[in-house]
């Protein structure tokens, strides 16, 4: 195996903790572990990333690289695949990662393997079908980019050491710059990303309202939890689309989901059933959920929510 | 305005997967336009009917039964539609993308729409792929979408937000859950729709002469899941074990 790359997935000047949890799964493939830094004012990242045992970080720091585009990332990873021949090139399976990876396959004449959550001794586990299958793929060529899933592998622990850092040049061609990003705008929420949260608490039909999701932001609360829904409750316009959890959503694998008044469709069992542990409160005994959950509750989800909210308060503060 | 949309055919979300000599087995499944190429659809439609102009067109690379799903993007009210069957051919995320923009060569557009990443496989490439092999920009994951003069604004999903991006036309945009609500064809588009043109062409005529990059070595199914542990007692009683459990136990809290 020769070099294994980790392209750093970075928001505001910190590395985000799949970025570690892909230089996990780089050790474990071999090789010669690398990593790319890229964006502006992004050096001290690199050598943070050195801290945790990558050899050599390539940093592409350049003011047009404040605003990330898919243009301006394409042009910098493709050209520096294309000089440097990595054979595996890992990027984070997030919206940034899945907007620029395919592009730059395509451009270096790339294989990809999407959403991994797992390898095998040269192979690569990916779902399909949300779920309800999974895949080994391998690759018939190289370079190879694979896009990882958020909180599957466990985070790299530091190791101490220094990363060589070379800088990469960067210019971009006119059509590089042509697209404006004119807005961000930020969600102003203190939880979790439902697909980065390592707890998730989610409701569905048996809410049986908008309102009735104070129940579970405030359980999310105490637990540091995301709030995501079902097809069901963001259909009734209980909650936005971004939170739905489900095959027409989001995939989630987080180490806890707590499934609240939610029956377990198969579309919605395929978006979180590779939660690592699976709560179920649900007031029908025979619901489909309790064939997934590790642990269930049957009752009045009204009556049941507010004491496990006061539970965990009280377990956490002690 | 010249609107193409990639459709591909997929299970039906409530689908069962079930296994037949290592593959998937097809046999009795309902099968669907991609939910999120539906958007795509629709988002066509509506550009067309806002701007009281242009065309509609769908493509679908896939076997001949996709001609089903082409037909009800045609009963919803797309111009007409283009299969390219790639039965026998060895396929990843390229070979379908340099297929479809090899037919996309030969046609004209402004804007090129698909789903963000097909329900099945759910790579999430092709679209890329093939804005990048026509040298177009791209949005991906859109959920609002305004046409200008020469150029589109989406407002795509990031996280934890959206972003609005400004690109020149021609593009192409990936459709995102929450772009609109797609119509049901009326009983007026299922009539018109046998009407429509359906060309059919094969890849393999295509001159493609890319090959897979990757290969699935195998399929398999989840370990099906032993039964959990219910607990059954008042309900003060229920929380305080669950909370234990999950603590002692499961050592997630």
């Amino acid at each position: 195996m020769g070099k294994v790359w980790v392209v750093a997935e970075q928001r505001e000047g910190k590395l985000k903790k799949v970025t570690f949890e892909m230089v996990t799964l780089a050790r474990q493939i071999g090789g010669e572990v690398e990593g790319v830094v890229i964006g502006k004012d992004v050096k001290g990242l690199a050598s943070e990333l050195g801290e945790y045992g990558v050899g050599k970080v390539y940093v592409a720091d350049h003011p047009d690289l404040e605003q990330y585009t898919t243009a301006k990332y394409t042009r910098v990873l493709a050209e520096l695949i294309n000089k440097e021949k990595p054979e595996v090139v890992l990027i984070a399976n997030s919206a940034q990662g899945r907007d620029f990876a395919p592009r730059t396959a395509q451009r270096v004449g790339a294989g990809q393997i999407s959403d991994i959550t797992g390898y095998e001794e040269g192979v690569f586990v990916r779902p399909i079908y949300a779920g309800k299958a999974y895949t080994k793929v391998g690759a018939t060529s190289h370079p190879l980019i694979v896009t990882v899933r958020p909180n599957v592998f466990p985070a790299a622990e530091k190791t101490g050491g220094q990363a060589a850092i070379e800088e990469v040049a960067v210019s971009f061609m006119p059509e590089d710059l042509k697209a404006i990003v004119k807005e961000v705008v930020k969600q102003v929420s203190g939880r979790p990303e439902l697909t980065e949260a390592d707890i998730i608490v989610s409701g569905g039909r048996g809410m049986k309202g908008p309102e009735n999701f104070k129940l579970l932001e405030d359980l999310a609360d105490v637990l540091g939890a995301a709030v995501g829904a079902s097809r069901a409750a963001v259909d009734a316009g209980w909650r936005e689309h971004r939170y739905q959890v489900g095959q027409t959503g989001k995939t989630v694998s987080p180490s806890l989901y707590i499934a609240v008044g939610i029956s377990g469709a198969i579309q919605h069992l395929a978006g979180m059933g590779s939660s690592k542990v699976i709560v179920a409160i649900n007031k029908d005994p025979e619901a489909n959920i309790f064939k997934v959950a590790d642990y269930g509750i049957v009752g009045d989800l009204f009556e049941i929510v507010p004491l496990l909210t006061e539970e965990f308060k009280k377990l956490l503060k002690s | 305005m010249k609107l193409v949309v990639l459709l591909k055919q997929t299970f039906d979300t409530e689908a069962k997967i079930v296994l037949k000599d290592g593959k998937i087995d097809d046999s009795g499944v309902t099968l669907i336009i991609n939910p999120y190429d539906e958007f795509a659809v629709e988002e066509a439609l509506r550009i067309k009917e806002k701007l009281g102009q242009g065309e509609v067109v769908v493509v679908s690379a896939g076997s001949d039964r996709a001609q089903e799903a082409l037909r009800q993007a045609l009963a919803m009210g797309a111009d007409r539609a283009v299969l390219v069957k790639t039965d026998g051919l060895q396929l990843d995320e390229m070979v379908v993308a340099e297929v479809l923009a090899k037919v996309l060569q030969q046609m004209e557009y402004d804007l090129i729409l698909a789903g963000w990443r097909a329900i099945d496989d759910s790579s999430a490439q092709v679209g890329v792929r093939v804005a990048e092999i026509l040298g177009l920009p791209q949005i991906n994951l859109v959920t609002k979408l305004e046409v200008g003069e020469g150029k589109i604004t989406g407002h795509r999903e990031i996280e934890g937000g959206t972003e609005v991006v400004e690109v020149p036309l021609p593009a192409l945009v990936t459709a995102q859950r929450g772009l609109n609500e797609p119509r049901y064809p009326s009983m007026k588009g299922i009539m018109q729709a046998k009407k429509k043109e359906l060309k059919v062409i094969n890849a393999a005529d295509l001159g493609v002469n890319a090959t897979p990059k990757v290969e699935i070595k195998e399929i398999f199914l989840p370990k099906g899941k032993q039964a959990g542990k219910i607990f059954t007692d008042e309900p003060a009683v229920a929380v305080a074990k669950l909370v234990k459990a999950l603590r002692e136990e499961a050592k997630v809290i």
